[in-house]
């Protein structure tokens, strides 16, 4: 590995000038990008970002759809020596106004220095014209001329400010969704990201055979380095489509695969089980799954029954069981953590259930009394140490549950400008995940959350900001709702449900208030609810300090209302 | 079919198998994909549904809520393809 992101993509494109490195599925067909491609287009946005006084060490936000441009795009700015960091594209579900907001959030944080985006976007950044924004330059790809002749081919990949970004200097921010996560934007040097890079390729044993198929967002840690940027340094093919043709049209995954020999995909949980039901035979003639090696489940809660699922809905096309593939991951180690299922079969760790319950400890199943079946993370990649501790902060032994800390050499620099979350994120040099698990035979096991986050479909939300959008309709009663996430075995993934109490003025119009927070969450958050419950005051627990009681009113909601889990 | 008849059915059948709202009733003009109540996830659903019931086939690239957004909508489109 090279000293920067620039000098490792100049080294490949000296080497394999030739390779194609990328095939991104646009509207029907596929367009094949070569290394020598990739840096062109790529120059072009570094060339004009220097030319709006965009220098190195700059953070540049880029809006922009799933295709090249995007990819140009941030390539451009690592070019440039800037720091790119993908914002999430506004949805049609999502209001305009909410994204704003959103946005603003961001930027008030982050202080960009740059924004990519285009000229239709104009009326969702005007906010950043006003007065109290200073300096900061806006880029229309519309601007840029894409026949213009960048390079020469002598000398032509030598001078452009990224090559002399040094080391240890930032290199990304990746911020998660919501208002809550765009105030967190974690921060990650280059040496760093190489460091991650490194150790988890030897963990998934990448080799030149590799082909990486991948329709994840890059606005997510899996899809900006499993299905971008590990690829793109390390030479293996990579596969990408957009994640709205995905979610419309899946077989077109499993088509990729087939034609692209693909031997690598990253997929979080709920996808499993949405690939398998999803699925109708006549789009999967000649489907041939047998070079796959490795379908890693990353991102949310992994289950035994999404890993059955798949594999029974896939063996008839070649799909070998063997090669379901674990991981735990988060953007403060860059990526990866741990990574299992690649050397031997991933690993199930059948426990008894009280135990686990109320004592906090994972005693394996002796056939007596109730089982949990939990799913092996796998091990610890190369340079990354994970400890298990209890609420004292005392190390605990194996198969004894408590918080997930790790140490690492690919650890985030920071949370960008957010000294204070920084802090709060740390004991010593180990970093609280704020995810509960347990290790066993020096495999991580992942069983829950400190942290009420909710994930669907592998997106963070917050129940905070669900709640405040709620409180918001006429007729909820103010400070009085709560948002949860329940798990659907049916989709693999968490649904979201909403419990507000309602002024009794309005008890006769409860429908048209639950159809308004139906309608205002999904247009402001971009979820839909399974279900929104109107309850009578006085219905929701608080805790003593007076704030509700999300586990509490999540338990009382299961034993009182839901039938279904 | 009817227009009438094929509204009719896709009110039960989108409440019952996506929704999972039985007793939901449908307003033909309400908007399903923009309001969320339908969501992306569910799209594929729709389309299998709206092939198994009525023997046509929505393109991928149809699916979203500028080629149709209401129960109303989706029926013309269903109609114009028998």
């Amino acid at each position: 590995m090279k000293q920067n992101f620039s000098q490792q993509l100049v080294h490949q494109v000296k080497h394999f000038p030739d390779k194609e490195i990328l095939h991104v599925l646009i509207g029907q067909d596929y367009k094949h990008i070569t290394y020598q491609n990739l840096i062109d287009g790529s120059l072009r946005f570094q060339r004009y970002l220097d030319l709006k006084g965009v220098e190195k060490g700059d953070v540049v936000i880029i809006i922009l759809p799933h295709g090249l441009d995007l990819i140009y795009a941030y390539f451009g700015c690592v070019l440039n020596g800037c720091i790119p960091s993908i914002m999430p594209y506004l949805t049609e579900k999502l209001i305009p106004e909410k994204y704003r907001q959103d946005l603003e959030a961001l930027f008030r944080i982050t202080q960009p220095n740059g924004v990519i985006t285009f000229q239709d976007f104009l009326d969702e950044i005007k906010f950043l014209t006003a007065d109290n924004q200073g300096d900061i330059a806006i880029i229309y790809i519309e601007d840029i001329d894409p026949n213009s002749q960048v390079i020469g081919q002598e000398g032509g990949l030598e001078g452009f400010p990224g090559l002399e970004r040094k080391a240890d200097d930032l290199a990304l921010l990746q911020h998660s969704s919501g208002t809550t996560g765009l105030q967190k934007g974690v921060s990650l040097a280059h040496q760093a990201i190489f460091n991650q890079l490194e150790s988890y390729s030897e963990s998934l044993k990448l080799n030149s055979q590799d082909v990486i198929v991948s329709w994840l967002p890059l606005y997510h840690d899996m899809g900006l380095i499993a299905g971008f940027l590990m690829p793109i340094f390390l030479g293996i093919p990579l596969v990408l489509m957009s994640p709205f043709t995905w979610v419309r049209a899946p077989y077109l995954l499993f088509k990729a695969i087939t034609d692209f020999k693909g031997t690598l995909c990253w997929l979080p949980n709920f996808a499993y089980n949405f690939c398998a039901k999803k699925i109708r035979p006549r789009d999967m003639a000649d489907t041939d799954l047998s070079t796959l090696r490795a379908v890693i489940n990353c991102s949310e809660p992994m289950r035994k029954s999404s890993h059955d699922m798949f594999s029974e809905a896939f063996k008839h096309y070649g799909f070998n069981p063997s090669a379901i593939a674990t991981s735990y991951a988060m953007a403060e180690n860059v990526f990866a953590v741990t990574q299992g299922g690649i050397e031997s079969p991933v690993n199930y760790d059948v426990i008894k259930l009280i135990p686990f319950q109320e004592e906090k400890i994972a005693i394996p199943f002796d056939n007596d009394g109730q089982e949990i079946v939990m799913v092996s993370a796998g091990k610890p990649i190369r340079g990354t140490e994970v400890n298990i501790c209890d609420e004292k902060e005392n190390f605990l032994p194996e198969r004894r549950i408590g918080e997930i800390l790790i140490r690492s050499n690919c650890m985030l620099r920071g949370y960008y400008k957010r000294d204070d979350a920084t802090k709060s994120s740390f004991i010593n040099e180990w970093f609280k995940t704020g995810d509960y698990g347990y290790l066993a035979g020096g495999e991580l096991y992942i069983t829950g959350r400190k942290k009420d986050l909710i994930i669907v479909g592998g997106k963070n939300i917050y129940p905070k900001d669900i709640e405040t959008i709620v409180m918001e309709i006429e007729g909820v009663h103010p400070g009085r709702v709560v948002a949860f996430g329940v798990f659907n075995d049916q989709k693999g993934t968490e649904d979201v449900v909403v419990i507000a109490e309602i002024e009794d003025e309005y008890v006769d119009r409860i429908n048209d208030i639950e159809a308004m927070i139906r309608a205002k969450v999904t247009k402001e958050s971009a979820i839909a609810l399974r279900q929104v419950l109107t309850v009578n005051k006085k219905w929701l627990i608080k805790t003593s300090s007076g704030k509700i009681a999300r586990a509490l009113n999540k338990e009382k909601y299961l034993k009182e209302i839901d039938q279904d889990y | 079919m009817e227009k009438s008849e094929i509204t009719t059915k896709l009110q039960t059948a989108i409440a019952e198998e996506i929704l999972n709202l039985p007793q939901k009733k449908i307003d033909p003009n309400e908007p399903l994909i923009s309001s969320g109540l339908v969501d992306s996830f569910s799209l594929v659903d729709l389309a299998i549904l709206v092939e198994d019931t009525f023997n046509v086939r929505l393109d991928d690239t149809e699916l979203n809520s500028d080629v149709f957004d209401s129960l109303s909508r989706l029926a013309d489109i269903i109609a114009s393809r028998m």
